[in-house]
Order: structure tokens, then C-alpha cells, then sequence
């Protein structure tokens, strides 16, 4: 439906208009420019998210739930705080200087650096959180085969556990594109100019988003190709137990002295900058406040959770059926319905909103700006955040559970839940988290579509920085942060 | 595995609760607003109170807010648009969303701050200014022309924001009033210059404080609400000599939609933004300047009659042609 409505405005464009701005030649810079920032966002994630993940999941480490939380953390910071909170650092009157008037000038980032840091900061948790669930849910008999055949723990890993790994990767990997391409928050402060650039100066200056459109179907035509690209790459893919018994639980690799430290380090490391930095700059705006406790957070406190809780609980569940019928029944039609998420995700918030909105106006106007419609919308659109996990749950749950339920005269439903859905609790459990994450800090749909009169966290931050006013908005963000991280420490908990 | 199972399906459940809906009360308007609740809050909370009105607000993107008022059309539930700049209630008016205001309302602002057809009133100006380093610049150092920015000693020292709503304005004004070849030239010049390209204002201000730029292009505003948390902020700002584009006046407008049922509540909201009061609160708390005279000047902004005689003169109605604005910022390869 969004892309019909997309489709009617782009085909109602002048030839001229076209030739100016669709088929142009800076685009192609502009692609190259997104392309290049992709590929080194992807590699930082791997080098950060990787070791994270297997640190915080494989491992005897101390407060493992404690850098967990640490690792998630970043994704509850909107892209926009963390590249102002990075921002401010550097330069004359940077943080730093502020602070240590003695210290060398510290540099200022942007540029090509600058997107790097702040998107491989933000996006890092999506892989994490992949990964760990992934790590989590692996039936160690094979490793303890090929460590029975004489192989080292690297070898294992880089053999027996990577290859296992690959759905969650993937899934990762797309969703990590997807925000590095529709990014505009980061890129523009950081003016390193991508794609995203074309699609915003002409949905933020045009009013008729004509040229708009072509632009955003060029963009959907790419994520089609990535999609494809993934569907190859996860054809035929078989992780599950294939042997009789069931799994033990895993064991946990203990690490040396050196490593441990080494281990802590990195960690440490990571958090400093993912998550130290964002809230020292934030507390440091706050400082320079009044003090004054605004009677709005509350408010907007009810708002965000009034949204994001429905729809993580949303997502996860119909993220279910979906990916189901992908890894179990692959055709045509379950791989359309399972690529549909990934689009819907792409597409330019604003082109969603404004087509829900002409949608729900001409069918049921009397709906129009009511909370269902935009838990709806929210659902929609973050469906593809909570299909990866649950995917990587039901890859490595064997079919032959579900086939032996069946023989002893359970109907298909009963043998899923009876089987099946168990295992799927990890899984869901990780999608629930992005998409609760991802709906505290979304904006676009919120402006649209939300009650008049209605508030949430993140449209209070928005609207105070982007008046320049850092000091007052700095609660509201710190308020989101807190929440995201009682939230994502409470799941992890029931996941083990 | 039942208690999770159980907390998805009461999570889903809730959804199902009836949320309370548009219940039509007499006294209540709702407001699509693309000025942020941070500036304006108060104020409406002011006029509810002072009127017993309820104004539910939808914050938002002004130009966002505009598409969808258009998408909406006549089955819009807004009676107000409140819009952060001029472009955005032309295109409103154009498409004929707006009712025509009484004349009393239209005559209480200077011509310079309404639109012809009567479909819109300017609530507050927001001034285009130049903004400066006073630790690396000296106020002899200072152009006196938007137009000697282009000279060589401004090489790589230069930022601005052509994605800007106001800077577009801007060079609109430009196109009016010194032609479109001088326009383009000065537009190629100052590409030429090295001038960088930030997001929005408030990130020119910071570059100028972190010492990435020495001079730069912004509104008024920014730079006094970085001062008011910081004193010692190390940015100024100037404007530039009379009649220069470089000086245009912007405004932030209101009109209301012919499709709403509440016509005559709208109108108090108009004349409400309109009174002394709350003219008086857009100087001192949000910086910018008024639209009516004799309100008291905020020490940090020049009077309103000053203001006037710097501005640059032009036929505002030509003001509309943003679309050939951003036409020439593509061919000059900004956007």
C-alpha cells in the first residue's frame, strides 16, 4: 500500500524534473559516499560485536549481565544525541577543553571518521544482540566433537562456531545497512554527505515529493538487491541438532589472567565510548541547566512505554509466523512475505506516514491520530528488527521435535506450541528489546501519526536540541537512557 | 514457558483497550504546530488558561507538517497551522486550506509581515544574521556585504546551511532583489571559497565556537540561547549594512483551515499571538523579534522600527519561488 502510493507519485513526474534530480550525476557520488560508509560500518561492528558478544556469552567473565547491558546501551541513544554528544568534545570550546584547560587541543571529528564512529557506536548492538542470542542457542556437542578430534578452541571457533553464526550476521548485517543508508541525523552533523542527503533535502524542502519518490524507490530498489543477496547466501542452511538426545547446556571457556584482563579492557574500552561519552556530554549539558525538574517527564515517560512496550511485545509475536514459514516452509510466497518487512523498513519514514495517513483517512477517518494507529504503524515498520532473531532461533530448533509431537497426535498447533515455541523465548525475548529500544527514540511516525496533544521522551529531546537548548532537553535523554537500560537488564534476565 | 507465552498475549491485549478518541468538545482547538514545544509551551498554556480553550497541539516539522495537512486535505482534524516559516504557509494557501483572515486582524502587523490575500499573519520575525569568531575576527575585519564573502580572505573560513529553510529564504531574496545571474555567481563564489556545509544553524554556532569556522551565515536566535546558558560563549553576531539580502527578515506564521468546524476559537488564538503579551513573550523568552509595536526590546536584539530600515526591499509576493531557488542550488551543485 505505501508502495503503490509511492509509485502513483513517482509516475506523475515531468521529464525535466528527472533529468535534475534523479538520474543525475552526483548521485552516484552520493551512493558511492553511502556505500563506502556501509562497508566500514559493517567491518568496525564485526571487530567490536564479535568479541563482545562471545566475551559476554562463552566466557567465565565477572558481570557478564552488567556488560551486556553496556553493549546494548548505545541503541537507546537516538543517532542525532550521540553525534552532538560527540561533537562537542572536541574543538576550542569543546568538553574537553572545558574541562582540562591545560590539555592539547583536543580534534573535532567529522567527515567520513566522524559517521563511522557515531553509526558504528549506534548500530554495534544490533550484531551484538544478534550474535549473543545466536551464541547462546548453540548445541555444543558439536563443538565438543571437534575438540574431542584433536582441535584447538581457535580452530573450533573459526570453524564449527562462526559457520553457525551466519544467519544472525546476516540478519544483522542488513539491518545494519539499512540505518547506515536511511541515516540522515548522524551523517549531516557529521557532514559526510550520503544518499540519505538527496531523499531529506527533497522530502524537508518540496512539498509534493514527486522527485521525492523516485529517489526513495531507488533506495528500495537496492535494499531488493541486498535482500536477494541474503536470501542466496541463506539458501538450504541447516544449523539444527541432526543426530538423537537433546543438548546439554553450554559451557563457559575460562579465561587466563592476561586474557581476563585483556577481556575487561576491551570491553571497557567500548563501553567508554559507546555509552561514557554520550551520557558524560549529556550530564555535562545538564550542569549548565537551571536544575529545575520539568514536570513534562513524566508525561512523556507514559507516552514512550505506552508505545514501545506494544509494540516489542507486537514485533516479536507476529515476527513468529514469519519467520516460520521462511526457514520451514521456504517458497516463494513465505520468502515475498519475509522481504516485505525488510522494505517496509526501508522505506523513508515520512513516505510511510503520509501514505498511512491518506490510507487511514479514506477508510477509517475515525481512527485518524488514536494510539492503535500508531502502535500499528511503529509495528510495521520494525517488524524487520525482530524477524532476524526469532530466524536464528527456529534455524538452530530441529524440525524432527515438531514431526515427533505431530506422530503422537498432536494437531500442528498444539506440536508448535508444545515444541517449538520454547525454544523460540530466546529469540523473541532479543526482538522485543531492539524493537523497545528502536520505539523509544522513533520520531518521524510519532509527529505524524500520534494524538494531538500526545508526548513521548524522544519528541522532547528533539524538540529542545533542535532549538539549541541542550541543557533542558539533556533530562529527557538522560531519563530514556535509564529506562532503556532497566528495560533491556530486565529481559536479559529472563533470557539466562 | 506458559507465564512468557501469557505476557505476550496480556501485552497484545492491552492494544485492544478503547483509547479515547476525538470527542469533540465546543471549546477545544487543535493546533499543528512546526514551532517546537520548547519555545512556544508556555505560552499556549497561557491562553488556556486566560480562556478556558483546550489546545491540543501536534508538534512537528513545519515543512512535514505542511505535506501533511495537504495529504489530509478537508478531512483534516488541525483548525491551526502554525509554521516556522514563510515557504510552507504559501504552499498551504496555494492549495486553498486557508480561510481568509478579517481585516482588523491583517492590519494589526506592518505589510512586510502578512501575505497579500489575507490567508496568513507573521507572529514573529526571525532575522537572518552574520555570525563571527570576535577571537579571530576584528569588527574592521567585518564585510559590510553578504556579497564580499566570495573575496579570497574568506577562503575555507566560511559555513552556512543551504538545506536550510531560512537560508533558502535567503537567497530567494537574493534572486529578487539583485538578479538571478549576480545570485548564481555569488552562489558559485562562495562554493568556490570552501564554504562548508553544516546540518542547520545550531551546528554553525558550534563550529564557530570550536574553532572549525571564523564566520557564518545563521538566524538570529541560536547564538543567543547558547549565551544564556554560557555568558562567555565565544561567537558574535552582526548584521550587515541596510538593505543587504544578507539582512532578511524570515517569519514564523499562522493561519487557520477552512475545514475546521471552530472557526471563531481559531480567531482568538490568532489575536491572542497578536496581543501585547504574547508578542512580549516572543522577545523576551524565545529572542526573536515582534510584529506589532510597543512591546519592550530585549537588550540582546535591536528595536523593531531599527530592524525595519536594515532589511533588504523587494515585492515580498515574489517570495513564493522557492522551487526556483532550489532549482539554482542544484545547478550550482549545493544540494
Amino acid at each position: 500500500m505505501p508502495l503503490g502510493y509511492l509509485f502513483a507519485k513517482a509516475f506523475s513526474a515531468e521529464a525535466t524534473v528527472l533529468s535534475d534530480i534523479v538520474f543525475r550525476w552526483r548521485n552516484g557520488e552520493l551512493f558511492l559516499n553511502t556505500l563506502l560508509l556501509a562497508i566500514g560500518v559493517l567491518t568496525l561492528d564485526i571487530l567490536l560485536a564479535m568479541p563482545a558478544a562471545w566475551l559476554t556469552s562463552r566466557t567465565n567473565l565477572r558481570a557478564r549481565r552488567f556488560w551486556t547491558v553496556l553493549c546494548v546501551l548505545p541503541l537507546a541513544i537516538p543517532g542525532y544525541v550521540m553525534a552532538y554528544a560527540l561533537l562537542a568534545l572536541g574543538g576550542n570550546n569543546g568538553i574537553v577543553a572545558q574541562l582540562f584547560p591545560l590539555s592539547a587541543r583536543f580534534p573535532r571529528l567529522s567527515g567520513y571518521w566522524g559517521a563511522l564512529i557515531a553509526l558504528s557506536a549506534y548500530t554495534s548492538p544490533y550484531l551484538f544482540l544478534n550474535l549473543r542470542s545466536a551464541l547462546l542457542g548453540l548445541d555444543p556437542s558439536l563443538e565438543e566433537a571437534a575438540r574431542s578430534l584433536g582441535h584447538r578452541y581457535r580452530e573450533v571457533f573459526f570453524y564449527v562456531i562462526l559457520p553457525q553464526l551466519r544467519p544472525a550476521f546476516y540478519a544483522s548485517g542488513l539491518l545494519i545497512s539499512l540505518h547506515v543508508l536511511g541515516d540522515f541525523g548522524v551523517v549531516s552533523l557529521m557532514r559526510y554527505e550520503t544518499f540519505s542527503y538527496a531523499l531529506y533535502t527533497e522530502y524537508m524542502l518540496s512539498f509534493e515529493h514527486i522527485s521525492a519518490a523516485w529517489l526513495a524507490l531507488m533506495l528500495l530498489a537496492f535494499t531488493a538487491s541486498l535482500l536477494a543477496l541474503e536470501a542466496r547466501l541463506l539458501k538450504r542452511m541447516r544449523l539444527h541438532r541432526a543426530g538423537r538426545g537433546t543438548a546439554r547446556h553450554l559451557s563457559l571457556v575460562s579465561l587466563g589472567g592476561p586474557g581476563r584482563t585483556a577481556a575487561y579492557f576491551f570491553l571497557s574500552l567500548l563501553g567508554f565510548v559507546t555509552v561514557a561519552i554520550p551520557i558524560g556530554s549529556i550530564l555535562f549539558w545538564m550542569g549548565q541547566g537551571d536544575g529545575q525538574i520539568t514536570p513534562g517527564l513524566i508525561k512523556g515517560l507514559i507516552g514512550s512505554l505506552s508505545i514501545a512496550l506494544p509494540t516489542g511485545a507486537l514485533c516479536a509475536v507476529i515476527a513468529v509466523p514469519f519467520a516460520y514459514l521462511n526457514v520451514r516452509h521456504p517458497s516463494r510466497l513465505s520468502d515475498t512475505l519475509g522481504r516485505i518487512a525488510y522494505i517496509v523498513y526501508a522505506l523513508p519514514p515520512l513516505a510511510f506516514a503520509l501514505s498511512l495517513i491518506f490510507f487511514v483517512l479514506n477508510s477509517m477517518p475515525f481512527i485518524y491520530k488514536t494510539l492503535p494507529v500508531l502502535i500499528y504503524a511503529c509495528t510495521l515498520h520494525f517488524l524487520a528488527e525482530a524477524v532476524g532473531p526469532v530466524r536464528s532461533s527456529i534455524y538452530q530448533a530441529s524440525p524432527h521435535l515438531e514431526e515427533a509431537a505431530r506422530s503422537l497426535g498432536y494437531s500442528s498447533i498444539q506440536a508448535f506450541f508444545r515444541t517449538l515455541f520454547p525454544l523460540l523465548i530466546r529469540g523473541m525475548l532479543t526482538a522485543t528489546a531492539l524493537v523497545f529500544l528502536a520505539t523509544m527514540k522513533e520520531l518521524p511516525l510519532t509527529l505524524l501519526l500520534s494524538p494531538a496533544g500526545y508526548e513521548t521522551l524522544a519528541l522532547n529531546v528533539w524538540s529542545y536540541t533542535t532549538e539549541a537548548m541542550f541543557a533542558e532537553g539533556a533530562p529527557y535523554a538522560l531519563v530514556m537512557l535509564l529506562i532503556s537500560a532497566a528495560f533491556v537488564g530486565v529481559v536479559l534476565r529472563k533470557q539466562g | 514457558m506458559f507465564k512468557h507465552a501469557m505476557t505476550y498475549v496480556l501485552l497484545t491485549a492491552l492494544l485492544l483497550f478503547p483509547i479515547s478518541g476525538n470527542i469533540d468538545a465546543a471549546e477545544e482547538l487543535t493546533l499543528y504546530s512546526g514551532r517546537s514545544k520548547s519555545l512556544v509551551q508556555p505560552l499556549i498554556q497561557q491562553f488556556e488558561k486566560e480562556t478556558g480553550i483546550t489546545v491540543k497541539v501536534s508538534y512537528g516539522n513545519t515543512t512535514q507538517l505542511a505535506a501533511a495537512l495537504m495529504t489530509e486535505g478537508e478531512k483534516s482534524p488541525a483548525a491551526l497551522f502554525w509554521a516556522q516559516d514563510a515557504g510552507a504557509l504559501g504552499a498551504v494557501s496555494k492549495k486553498g486550506l486557508f480561510a481568509k483572515l478579517p481585516e482588523a486582524i491583517q492590519e494589526k502587523v506592518p505589510a512586510n509581515f502578512r501575505h497579500a490575500d489575507g490567508s496568513w499573519v507573521a507572529t514573529s520575525g526571525r532575522a537572518r544574521v552574520l555570525a563571527y569568531s570576535p577571537e579571530r575576527i576584528t569588527t574592521e575585519q567585518l564585510p559590510k556585504s553578504v556579497f564580499e564573502l566570495t573575496q579570497p580572505m574568506w577562503k575555507n573560513r566560511i559555513g552556512w546551511a543551504p538545506r536550510n529553510a531560512s537560508f533558502q529564504a535567503f537567497v530567494t531574496a537574493m534572486r529578487m532583489q539583485a538578479g538571478e545571474t549576480r545570485a548564481e555567481e555569488w552562489l558559485r563564489g562562495m562554493k568556490e571559497n570552501g564554504a562548508k556545509t553544516y546540518a542547520k544553524n545550531t551546528p554553525i554556532i558550534e563550529a564557530l565556537a570550536a574553532g572549525e569556522i571564523d564566520i557564518g551565515l545563521p538566524n538570529h536566535y541560536y547564538l543567543l540561547r547558547f549565551k544564556k546558558s554560557n555568558a562567555n560563549f565565544p561567537v558574535a553576531q552582526t548584521f550587515f549594512k541596510a538593505n543587504d539580502p544578507g539582512n532578511l527578515v524570515n517569519v514564523a506564521g499562522i493561519g487557520i483551515l477552512k475545514s475546521s468546524k471552530h472557526q471563531k476559537t481559531a480567531l482568538t488564538f490568532v489575536e491572542f499571538l497578536l496581543s501585547a503579551k504574547a508578542q512580549q513573550f516572543f522577545v523576551s523568552e524565545v529572542f526573536e523579534y515582534p510584529v506589532i509595536d510597543g512591546v519592550i526590546p530585549n537588550a540582546n536584539l535591536i528595536p523593531l522600527p531599527a530592524l525595519l530600515k536594515l532589511v533588504p526591499t523587494f515585492d515580498l509576493n515574489e517570495m513564493d519561488d522557492l522551487e526556483g531557488t532550489l532549482a539554482l542550488l542544484r545547478k550550482v551543485g549545493i544540494l
